[in-house]
This record gives C-alpha cells, structure tokens and sequence, in this order.
C-alpha cells in the first residue's frame, strides 16, 4: 500500500515536472510572490512580462519561454527550484531573487553550473567583490549605491548630525556603512532594530532626545510602513527631516503611508519622470497593462529582460558558446529606462543616482526628481573583484 | 528621567496592544480548551476590512462597526465549519486545522486586496499629540489605545464576572458536562465565545491598521507575542493576560531603548548589534524564567 | 522501499534526474519528523522549537567545514579545534552539541506539561534563532554558504547519485533504531507517560528522567537530520531555527499519523509533495494547501497512516 502511494506521487512528479518540447529559450525566474513581500517580486515579473509581450513573445527577436516561481523569501526553497531549473529545465538563465539571503544560497551555486545569473535586485556585497563571477550579472544595483548617494546628499544640504537605523541582519549593515560612506556629519545614534519588528516607539523616543539634523533609515517593506507613520503620528517630521533609499518610497508603499511620505527625500537610481524615451513608453506601458504605477522594481525587472534580449540578439539564440553570450551581456546594449547605464568590470551597473522627493499633487502623491547627485557611480568593492 | 517616563508609557501603550489581541485567545483557550493558532488571521480580517471601509467612507467609525461585524462573523463560521468539530480531539489536531486556516486566510487576503498594503489614516479627531510630560509630545491616537485597552479589560471582567452569560462561560470551562446537562445549549454557547473572541481580535486589528502596515501575514508575525503573553499570565486568565501583555511590553521597550547604551558600557565595538538581538530575545527569556518558577504562568485558570 | 532503491535509476533513465535530489531532501525531512514522532507521538511532549535541533546540527557542518576551508580555529581553548570536513566526524559532533542542548534546555522545559510545554520550546528556538542572526561572522541572516559537502571516505558525496543513496541508508537504519526504541523496555515506559504519567510513577519510574532522555534522544535525530540537510543544500540560514518550520515539522507528523514511526515518513512525503507540486501549478497553492489540511484532521482520525492502516485492514 506504501509502496503504491509513492509510486503514484513519483509518477505524478515525473509527469508535472517532464519539460514540454519547444525550441525557445528557457528563462527560469525564481522570486518571492507569497510573505508580506510578495509585492516586490511581483513588479519584478510584471516588468518582465511586459518587455515579452513588447517583443511579441520573444526577446532580441529570439522565442523565449518564462518560468516563475515562489521562493517564498527561502534561501533552502530557492535553492530546491534552481536545482529544478538546471537539471529538469536544462535553464540556461536565471533571474528574479528577491532578496540577498535567498541571492546567497542560489547564485554562487549556478554560476558554477555554467548558468547565467542576471540579478534584478539583490546585490549582497559578498557577490560584488571577491565573491564575483563571471556568470553573475546584476542590472539593478549593488546594495550599498541608494543608500550611499543619500550619504552624500544629506552631507551636501548641510546637515551635520545624523540618527540612522536599519534592521539587524546583513543588508542592514551594509545600508548604515554605505551611508556612513560619504556621510562626513556626525553620527549621533547607530540603531539596528529587530528583522520584521511593527512598534518603533521606543527608538523614536530615543531618537527624539538625542536632537539630531537628520534622521536616515532603511526599513523595507512594512517595517518602513510603520516607522513613517509612526514617525510622522509622533510629530518629529515637523522637525527633524527624515531621509531614506527609494525601497520605502515606490508608489505601492507610497500609497500605504499616504501623507507621513510627503516631503521626504530618497535615493533611486529611476523614477517615472526620467526623461528619456524608453522610460516614457516603459511607464505609460506598464500602466495601460497591469492599471498602476511602476514601481523601481518593475523598472529593474524590464530592464533585466532587454538585458537578456540584447544578448540573446547579438548570439541568436540559446547561450550556446557561453563566452559569447557573457561579452554581448557585458556590452549592455539595451535602452535602459534609467537611461546612462553600463557594467563595471564586476558586472555591477556604473549608473547614476538620483535623490527624489515625495510630493503630492492633484494626481496623487508620487516621487519628483529632484536632483543628480552621482553620475556613473561605481559601488566599493568593484576593486576587489578579479574580473 | 523623562526619557525612562516616556518609554514606560510607550511599553504599556504596546502592552495593552498586545492584551486586546490576548485577551480573545485565552477566553476561547480558557473556555472551550482549544489552541487557535489562526487567532491572528482574524485580526488581519479586521485591519484589512476597516482600511479598505475608510477609505471609501472616510468614517472610522462606520470602519470600525463593519471590520467588527466581518471579524465576529468570520470567527462565528469558522467555529461552526471547521472548529466545531475538533472538540473532542487532541490539541495536536487542533493545531495542524488552524494551521490550515491561517494558509487559507493569507492567501485569501492576497487574491481578494492583492499584495499591495493597505492605507489607514488615523482618524482626524485623533490625530494631534499632547505634551504629557514637558518637551514630549504623545500622540493622542496611543493615548486613545490605551483607554481602550483599559475599558475593554474592565468590560471583559464585567461581562464574566457580573452577567448571566459570564457565569455560563465561567461554568463551561470549569465543568463542560454539567452545564450541558443544566440545559445551556453548549454549542451556541462555544461558537459565541468563539466569536465574541475574533471580534477582539478584529478589534485589535482596526486600532493597529493606523499604526502599523495593514499587509498579508501581519497576524503571524503578532501571533507569537500573543501566545508568550498568554503563557507567561496563565492560560483562560483574562487577568493573567492584562499582566502579560503589560510585562512583555515593558520588557520588549525597555529593552530595546535602553540595552545599546548600556552595553556601549562594556564593550566598545558592535554593542548595538549584539544588544539588538539580546532585547529580541528579551520576552522569550523572560517566558522561559517564569514558566522555570511557575510551570502554569502567573495566574493559573 | 523497493520503489526508493529503485528511483534514482528510473529517474535516470527518464531524464529526471531532479527527482532524487528533491527525494533527498523529502528523505532528510522524514527523518527529522520521525525524530519528532518519537516524542510528540509516544511521548506526549509536544515540542514547538524541533527545527533548533534541525538548525544546530546543520550549522555544526557548516561551521566545522566554514573553518577548515577558511584555516582558522573553531576554539583554542581548551584545546585547539580547526574544524573539520569529515562527515562522521561532524555528525558526533552535532549529535553531542544537540544532546548537550537538549539537556540543558530539557531540564527546565519538561517542568511543564501541554500548552506550556509548547510555548517554552518554543522560546528556546526563538533565543536561538536571534543568537544565529547575530553572528556576523557567519554569515548573520543571509546565512552561510558550504564551501562542498562533507566528505566521507571512499565515496563521492558531491554526487547526487550517491548522497541518495547515503541518506536513504541513514533513513533506514534510523526508522529502524527508531522502532527498536519504541519497542524496547524504555518505549515502554515513555508511552505509559503518555497514557497516565501518575501511573508510571507509582510503578516507580522516574518519569522525569525518563522524558528528558527521550527528549535528548529525539534532538540527536533532528541534528543528524540538519547536518544531512546543510549537506543536500551545501547552505544553512538561521530559518532553520524558525517556528515556521518546527511548525511544519509538526503538520508533518500529524499529518501522517502520530504515534506511527512510518506515518511520520508518510507525512513528510505527502507534505513536501503536495508543496512543490501546488506551487508548480499555482502561485496560490497556500489557498489549496490550507483547506486540504483541515479536511484531513477532520475527517481522517490517525492521520493518512491511519486512513491506509483501516484500508489494509478491511481488504483482508
């Protein structure tokens, strides 16, 4: 009886996970659709899909064939549908992790597997410098970047003390140091909060003794949600201005936090005003499709497939003769819809960064670009990798 | 001195948060002896409802009455669909269903509002701060979570102690085969508390949607501290409850504001880091030295 | 079984060759719940922080091999430890760290009963879990990466083939050990805690010893199962310590049976499939998986075991 239930499951395996015969490229994206930061990887598909459905179900002219799924924001769970991708699949490129931990269990792995990695998001350190590879691309930014050209705003407006927080894991404590980076004020209180924590009363308070010009946090997701509004319900946006990277400030948060938001400046390396024409037609695209806002990583997920598409144009096809394939990726020629946009030597963008401002007007609150602080920005630890 | 004033209120402000969440699982726990993990789903149904009413409406007050009804009502189905049921049976089975449950709650939530969070402004009659202590201004809407937390353990120790309904409750739990045998009809009586349980849980929701992200899973992530507060005061105890949320609350503030400093004390280099993670273990250490002295919590039903 | 011997080469020769490597991992989780099963299900100690053995034991193979790859020391005092990529050497010592452990957090947990008893294993995972994301140096919580898996002589581990193979012999021997444990004198008396603990004491047991040793028992399995699992990944992070997956390791077990050494494995099997294969089809699956779940304690008593038992037992 045993016996008879495995085989019928391992049988039913078998047949979901057989391949259906076709000649387009696999594209295997793995990326968090369920947990309370399912929005984030949902825009990173959406964007995706959208630079498919443009070229009419190809990329660079070339069939492509997308396959997603939910890593549920695991490391081990991502892990287990990469190791689908290879050796089920026969996926050649990857693309789509969330976050840096999941990053961390899948890419160093495939890579290996002579698989190309191209990351719309994640960008640990750990893959930016000694740990690069050559089949690691990464289109969105190292982590540090939208914190650092904070750094060098909040220096450059003049203020010169700062309160700054973040959570207490790795991406944490990466945000602070870039931020500290080209900070040259003085750092009045360094706070690492608890992962997922919903009440900051307790370090508002503390923030609200210490005086400081300027308050700088990372908080993603909901815990950024709950600080802002929690912020602003404690009347210390009226005197201590707050400053953030852009992941606390996309038009989905944007409309969780309503007004706590506006007035505040952040870091991004896009928004829906920047004036070229593929970001115009990018934005007004995303829209008519899916009826929202595109968010920074809906911009990260679109230009990630024009990425592949170039590459895969200028091969013709599969990645057969991979150091093909990796010099067309390097070339990046693709329109961004950042517009300056190229690699570095450790395949991490050398792009610039903006500050943005939350403003609300008659069609909503949104961001506004505000000023260029940075033009090609490499990030810190290009130097240290070998490539 | 302030400073330490200021944060104490802020740790009862989040405890009597945490007591209105508490204070529905131990009355169900007490009551009808059953562990309901999906206790935070119904609190998300409340957050998720009133957002999305006020927004339309723009009347927190109508927000509120609807999120109320929805939270009470889903409870009522779920008691009387699924828990009804489980009884009779061991917790274990009682825990792998209501695992079921928050599953289907989750993923219900993201199909109907999508993954997009919710947004809930504080209502304007709330919205402004009073200068409690000089130079501190305390947001009126916390002040407000307080008194509510307040009336609602006064009303819930009216409402068991002094009604008629109170003393079934109060006879269910101690003896469920005599009561049933006085002619109470148990079944409505269970799925009544059952209900009048994810109201609070609802209700917790509705004053949390303003303060914190209205998202899917925002229960299971509150949940935790639910169950340390009920353990910690003594499980069925809605005294026991009021006690544990006030100490799981001062001890997660006082931990959190005050540990960095003091170990910057001590050690000179990554005292913030290693404090951040000794104030998140603050509860459960503190869970685990009352429950090493007192193996049933401090008020044992 | 024989289908389990026999897979790999079936996958093989259909090209599926993912298959033994998501059996492997089905295999690793069957084990941890069967360890589970040994106190939940005989014992009546329903432990809600399992996955902190789960998580030690793999984080005891990624340290000991994140030092010898890395040349520096574990500890130097008392004596000076390099670490080490020697699997068997790895597994006593993670046998050893999860018993010490257990012991210590056993001596006060097992003063409580039922709920309480949930909830303060539950606290200890949680202390574990923050104590692992603090540690910067390994990794924090983006967690660690292997630099291979561990090694064991003669045969080559890195092969998927092979570590199948290991780990279904693993499996066996400790179903096998399992059941003689049950079965034993020992077993005996833990599952006469279960029925009426006051009755055993008055028979002149000493029930509380009794408990904390098959407490320590049931951590031991869960760490050889974690150093197992950090091996199949060749990654640990601290959700491994998370009540998530103590709570999944719990829906396992009941799931398959409880009190059933073969219904955990049942479990686990079930639960892990129905996963992937949900998640393969939807994006929703939660939405599936939830009612699905209820439906089985409702309406199937002694979990699928229990269910495919009654079957049997009516066919004949």
């Amino acid at each position: 009886m045993k016996s008879k239930l495995l085989y019928s499951s391992v049988v039913a395996l078998s047949v979901l996970m057989a391949a259906p015969v076709s000649a387009a490229v696999k594209i295997g994206m793995i990326t968090t659709l369920t947990t309370k930061a399912g929005y984030l990887g949902e825009d990173i598909r959406d964007g995706f899909k959208l630079a498919i459905e443009q070229g009419g179900g190809k990329l660079g002219n070339v069939d492509v064939e997308l396959m997603v799924e939910d890593d549920g924001r695991k490391p081990g769970k991502g892990r287990q549908i990469a190791e689908r991708y290879i050796k089920s699949d026969k996926v050649k490129i990857m693309t789509g992790i969330v976050f840096s931990n999941v990053a961390m269990a899948v890419v160093p792995k495939v890579v290996k597997d002579n698989v190309f990695y191209i990351s719309p998001n994640a960008g640990p350190s750990a893959l930016a410098g000694k740990g690069c590879h050559e089949n690691y691309f990464n289109a969105a930014w190292q982590n540090d970047n939208l914190h650092e050209v904070m750094g060098q705003y909040v220096t450059d407006a003049g203020f010169k003390s700062a309160y700054i927080l973040a959570p207490n894991y790795p991406a944490g404590k990466d945000a602070l140091a870039g931020f500290k980076r080209f900070y040259k004020g003085k750092v009045v209180g360094e706070v690492y909060t608890k992962l997922g924590q919903s009440d900051y009363a307790a370090e508002l308070a503390n923030l609200r003794s210490t005086k400081p010009d300027a308050v700088f946090f990372f908080l993603p997701g909901g815990m950024g949600i709950n600080f802002l509004k929690q912020y602003s319900q404690a009347g210390l946006n009226k005197t201590t201005p707050v400053f953030g990277p852009a992941f606390s400030f996309d038009a989905r948060i944007l409309k969780a936090v309503g007004d706590a938001a506006v007035g505040v400046h952040n870091g991004s390396q896009w928004n829906f005003d920047l004036d070229n024409a593929t970001n115009k037609q990018f934005v007004s695209a995303f829209k008519e499709k899916y009826g929202r806002m595109p968010t920074l990583y809906a911009s990260q997920g679109y230009d990630t497939a024009n990425l592949i598409g170039s590459a895969l144009k200028a091969t013709g096809g599969e990645p057969q003769n991979m150091v093909d394939f990796r010099k067309a990726l390097e070339k990046a020629n693709f329109d961004s819809v950042r517009g300056n946009f190229r690699f570095g030597n450790n395949h991490h963008p050398v792009q610039d960064l903006y500050v943005r401002e939350v403003v609300k007007d008659s069609t909503g609150i949104h961001n506004k670009t505000v000023k260029k602080v940075f033009s090609n920005h490499q990030d810190a630890y290009a130097g240290s990798c070998n490539l | 001195m302030l400073l330490f004033i200021e944060q104490v209120l802020n740790g009862l402000q989040l405890g009597f948060m945490l007591f209105l969440l508490s204070a529905g699982l131990t009355l169900v726990f007490g009551v009808m002896n059953l562990i309901n993990l999906a206790h935070g789903s119904f609190y998300m149904v409340g957050a998720y409802v009133a957002a999305t009413v006020m927004q339309a409406s723009d009347s927190f007050v109508l927000a509120l009455l609807v999120a109320l009804f929805t939270a009470g009502l889903c409870g009522f189905l779920v008691e009387v669909i699924v828990l009804r049921h489980l009884y009779k049976r061991d917790h274990l089975d009682q825990v792998l269903a209501t695992f079921g449950l928050i599953l289907f709650f989750n993923e219900g939530t993201r199909m109907i509002w999508g993954r997009q969070p919710l947004f809930m402004q504080v209502p304007e009659l709330l919205s402004g701060s009073v200068e409690i202590l000089p130079g501190i201004p305390y947001p009126v809407y916390r002040l407000v979570i307080i008194a509510i937390g307040l009336a609602v353990a006064i009303g819930l120790y009216l409402l068991i102690n002094h009604t008629r309904l109170g003393m079934r409750i109060r006879a269910g739990a101690s003896n469920r085969s005599m009561i049933a045998a006085l002619g109470v009809n148990i079944r409505w009586l269970y799925s009544l508390v059952f209900a009048l349980g994810a109201l609070l849980a609802g209700f917790a929701g509705v004053m949390a949607a303003p303060v914190f992200a209205v998202e899917s899973g925002m229960g299971e992530s509150i949940l935790i501290l639910t169950f340390v507060v009920i353990v910690i005061g003594g499980i069925g105890s809605v005294k026991g409850a009021l006690l544990g949320a006030l100490l799981v609350g001062l001890v997660d503030t006082l931990g959190r504001a005050f540990l960095p400093d003091l170990l910057q004390m001590f050690i000179s280099s990554g005292a913030n880091s290693i404090a951040a993670s000794l104030s998140s273990m603050g509860i459960y250490l503190l869970m685990a030295v009352i429950l090493a002295f007192k193996p049933r919590g401090l008020f044992p039903a | 079984m024989i289908v389990l011997i026999l897979l790999p080469f079936v996958a093989e020769a259909v090209d599926e060759s993912y298959v033994i490597s998501s059996m492997t991992r089905i295999m690793i989780f069957a084990m941890a719940a069967v360890s589970l099963d040994l106190i939940v299900g005989y014992g009546a100690m329903v432990s809600f922080g399992h996955a902190a053995f789960v998580g030690l034991g793999a984080y005891v193979a990624a340290i000991l091999s994140f030092h010898i790859n890395d040349g520096s020391a574990v500890f130097n005092f008392p004596f000076s430890f390099d670490g080490s990529n020697n699997l068997f050497l790895i597994l006593i010592v993670a046998i050893f760290v999860a018993a010490i452990v257990a012991a210590l957090t056993g001596l006060i947990s097992l003063r409580t009963h039922g709920i309480h008893f949930i909830m303060i294993t539950l606290a200890f995972a949680q202390m574990l879990y923050y104590l692992f994301i603090s540690l910067d140096t390994y990794g924090g919580e983006d967690g660690l990466l292997m630099p291979g898996r561990n090694q064991v002589p003669f045969i080559d581990t890195a092969d998927d083939f092979t570590f199948y193979y290991l780990c279904l012999l693993i499996l066996v021997v400790y179903i096998f050990l399992s059941r003689r444990l049950v079965n034993s004198q020992f077993g005996r008396v833990i599952r006469g805690c279960k029925l009426n603990e006051k009755r055993m004491q008055s028979l002149g047991f000493n029930t509380y010893w009794y408990r904390l040793t098959a407490y320590i028992i049931a951590a031991t399995g869960a760490a050889v199962a974690g150093v197992l699992l950090a091996n199949k990944t060749e990654f640990v992070d601290p959700g491994l310590f998370s009540w998530h997956l103590s709570g999944e390791l719990l829906v396992m077990v009941i799931l398959g049976g409880l009190g059933s050494i073969y219904g955990a494995v049942i479990g686990a099997f079930v639960y892990l499939l129905l996963e992937q294969v949900l998640s393969a089809y939807t994006e929703h699956w939660m939405f599936f998986l939830g009612p699905f779940l209820i439906l089985v304690v409702i309406y199937a008593r002694h979990g699928i075991y229990g269910v495919l038992q009654n079957k049997v037992l009516s066919n004949d």
